[in-house]
């Protein structure tokens, strides 16, 4: 995974409360099974109407937002269904960070996985954040963004913040240093629980 | 020391290793699978050259994009056949256990995991979809997962998860006739908001819980996730052990009296605390139903479209006005003047055989309005067999509802049960959400009993008015 250090770049800002991850990736595209080019799906319905043609005004094809990597959004959002494709989706279309007055926990777990910060600010944050013209400048190590010459703090798990500083993934890291730790466990808790180790278990 | 909480207790005994910023790794004990969540999953296994660490662990079933009419054929949807055949290839690779589409025992994940005794009290257990928490109904830590904690449960056994603050949901009261799990879990966030348990593991206590079938606490846990939380709850009783004796995967013998013994430690001590505990009175509460593209646009069928001007704030405000435009309904109007084109029953949250019952005894000697188009989706194959042995299929059928094979169908409209633009349907599902069951689509939800009804009278009606 791409280890998250600083990120410096404008922001897409969508402000609706509670977008769920329908909004974000409809379901009927779940039947695709290509993880590449899912970014094309990001906030489909918002984007392209049911004939295929464009829908204007809407922010993610705005020219003055092309290449932001940084999304700025209302309350609960990425809320609803697991899918994980939302957030590929997310990262397909370029993003690497949003801000949100707060998150779906599955959406927000799924964020952390793929190397997206995902990061928590009151409403009156975001939107001034929104309309600033300048970029924004997040620095993860210092947890901080920088804003027009403001630095604003930002909370993060300390083992959050060194899993993307680091570019960890959560298979390689387990099973290199925790595979004691889980025989341990399993051996006791077969001792306890013998039912779950049965052979039709 | 303080007493602990059932959530807490879970917890506790299933951490590997605790990294003390209240993270820690979690073993995961069980872990279903469905065909939409998992392949990526499989594909980045793969890659890496990664084996199951504990095959008897996991059990695979397709059930998202499925057909639900005819079964003796292919499946027609190339895109839906393949996703399914890749289920059935990544389970045998990996020697994983899996459920075919044609085997008696198919089913929605959340429906044939607790029929099959694959879900017990005690465990935790994990699975690629939100309504996993519908397993917490058993007294199990239950939570949905992406595709990426899949690969991770089925290499390692064990994932990272925060701990949860605790929330207690007191259900007090006796509700009157036709009102159960579906209106308890739509008042509770209709009154409180979407997000209201954000953050924390939900254990639903108190008389009206107690009183509850197994069927209507999966319902109640099921729709945890759209209160925010991650995880529901409920002690497991004597309701839970009964419910789960002979199960195929549950104990038998000396092994289940030793596992009862277990499980009756569970349950909350008397000293323990929760975070936070909020309380509803079901003596009185209407049949819920929502009118927006959120489960907290939830109001009693009495009731009448709110006015956006009313929201506590401007951001809600805003949203309730587009949710009127997409819903296309008026401010002011009333709930039962809803005219609907749809009505679908069945889904995790409510495609067991005592929502069927229900729906069915308002349909007995009945008619589907002639504008209404009525399907029903039993959870699983066992559900839709028990069904037609007690008659539920002819009832339906005589009433002029579509009867149909299991599968999430028209909660996930992935498959070809999907509502067209602008048509209207009283869903028996869990998300109204924008597109939820087709482009265009208007969901409302409610319960099953309300929804047969709605499919009679062609619109918006109080259950409680037409069975009486």
């Amino acid at each position: 995974m791409t280890p998250f250090c600083r990120l410096r770049s404008h922001a897409l800002p969508f402000l609706e409360d509670r977008v769920d991850t329908d909004v974000i990736f409809p379901a009927r595209f779940l039947l695709l099974m290509q993880r590449g080019d899912m970014g094309r799906y990001f906030f489909h319905d918002r984007r392209i109407d049911p004939d295929g043609g464009a829908i204007d005004g809407n922010p993610f094809d705005d020219p003055r937002h092309a290449g932001a990597q940084i999304m700025l959004a209302g309350a609960d959002f990425g809320s609803g269904s697991s899918r994980e494709q939302a957030v590929w989706a997310l990262t397909g279309f370029g993003i690497r960070c949003v801000i949100a007055e707060s998150f779906g926990e599955i959406f927000a777990a799924n964020c952390l996985r793929n190397g997206v910060l995902a990061i928590v600010q009151p409403r009156a944050v975001v939107e001034r954040l929104a309309i600033l013209e300048s970029p924004l400048e997040i620095d993860l190590e210092a947890q901080t963004i920088g804003a027009d010459g403001e630095s604003i703090p930002f909370d993060i798990a300390p083992s959050h913040r060194e899993r993307l500083l680091k570019g960890w993934d959560d298979i390689d890291l387990i099973m290199e240093h925790e595979g004691a730790r889980i025989a341990v466990f399993e051996a006791q808790q077969r001792q306890v629980q013998p039912w779950l180790y049965g052979a039709d278990a | 020391m303080s007493g602990r909480t059932l959530y807490r207790k879970l917890w506790d005994t299933h951490v590997v290793r605790d990294y003390g910023d209240g993270s820690a790794l979690l073993y995961v004990d069980r872990h279903l699978l469905q065909e939409t969540s998992t392949h990526q999953s499989f594909v980045g296994l793969r890659e890496a050259g990664r084996v199951a660490r504990r095959t008897e662990t996991h059990l695979a079933v397709p059930d998202h994009g499925v057909p639900t009419t005819d079964r003796s054929a292919p499946i027609a949807d190339g895109l839906a056949a393949a996703q399914v055949e890749a289920l059935k290839v990544n389970a045998r690779d990996f020697g994983i256990a899996h459920i075919d589409l044609d085997d008696a025992r198919q089913g929605i994940v959340h429906v044939i995991g607790p029929e099959r005794g694959f879900t017990l009290p005690g465990i935790t257990l994990a699975c690629g979809d939100s309504h996993t928490s519908t397993h917490g109904a058993f007294g199990a830590l239950a939570f949905g997962i992406g595709a990426s904690d899949c690969a991770t449960v089925v290499a390692t056994q064990c994932l990272v998860q925060q701990r949860a603050k605790t929330l207690e949901v007191r259900l007090e009261g006796r509700p009157g006739q036709w009102v159960g799990a579906k209106d308890y879990a739509l008042a509770l966030i209709g009154r409180h908001g979407t997000g209201f348990a954000t953050g924390h593991a939900i254990e639903y206590r108190g008389r009206a819980v107690d009183a509850m079938t197994m069927a209507a606490r999966m319902t109640l846990c099921n729709m945890s996730i759209e209160a925010g939380a991650r995880v529901g709850m409920i002690a497991p009783d004597e309701t839970t052990f009964a419910w789960l004796e002979g199960r195929p995967h549950a104990p038998r013998g000396k092994m289940w009296e030793h596992a009862l013994d277990y499980w009756r430690t569970l349950p909350s001590d008397g000293d323990a605390s929760y975070d936070r505990t909020i309380e509803l009175d079901v003596e009185g509460l209407a049949p819920q139903v929502t009118w927006g593209t959120s489960p907290q646009d939830a109001l009693s069928i009495e009731g009448r479209v709110p006015h956006p001007d009313d929201a506590p704030d401007r951001g809600e405000a805003e949203r309730r006005r587009r949710a009127l435009d997409y819903m296309g309904l008026a401010a002011g109007m009333a709930l039962q003047d809803i005219v609907i084109d749809r009505a679908f029953i069945g889904s995790c949250t409510n495609g067991r055989i005592e929502d069927l019952r229900a729906a069915a005894d308002v349909a007995q000697g009945r008619r589907v309005s002639s504008r209404v188009r009525a399907i029903v989706v039993p959870g699983s194959t066992g559900v839709k067999r028990q069904a037609e042995a007690e008659g539920l299929d002819r009832i339906f059928l005589d009433a002029g509802f579509e009867w149909r094979h299991s599968g999430c169908s028209m909660c996930v409209a992935m498959n070809a049960d999907r509502l067209e633009a602008g048509e209207r349907c009283a869903s028996t599902s869990n998300r109204n959400f924008e597109g939820r069951q087709g482009r265009g689509g208007r969901t409302h939800l409610m319960s099953p009993a309300m929804a047969a009804a709605a499919a009679i009278a062609g619109h918006l009606v109080d259950v409680r008015e037409m069975a009486s």
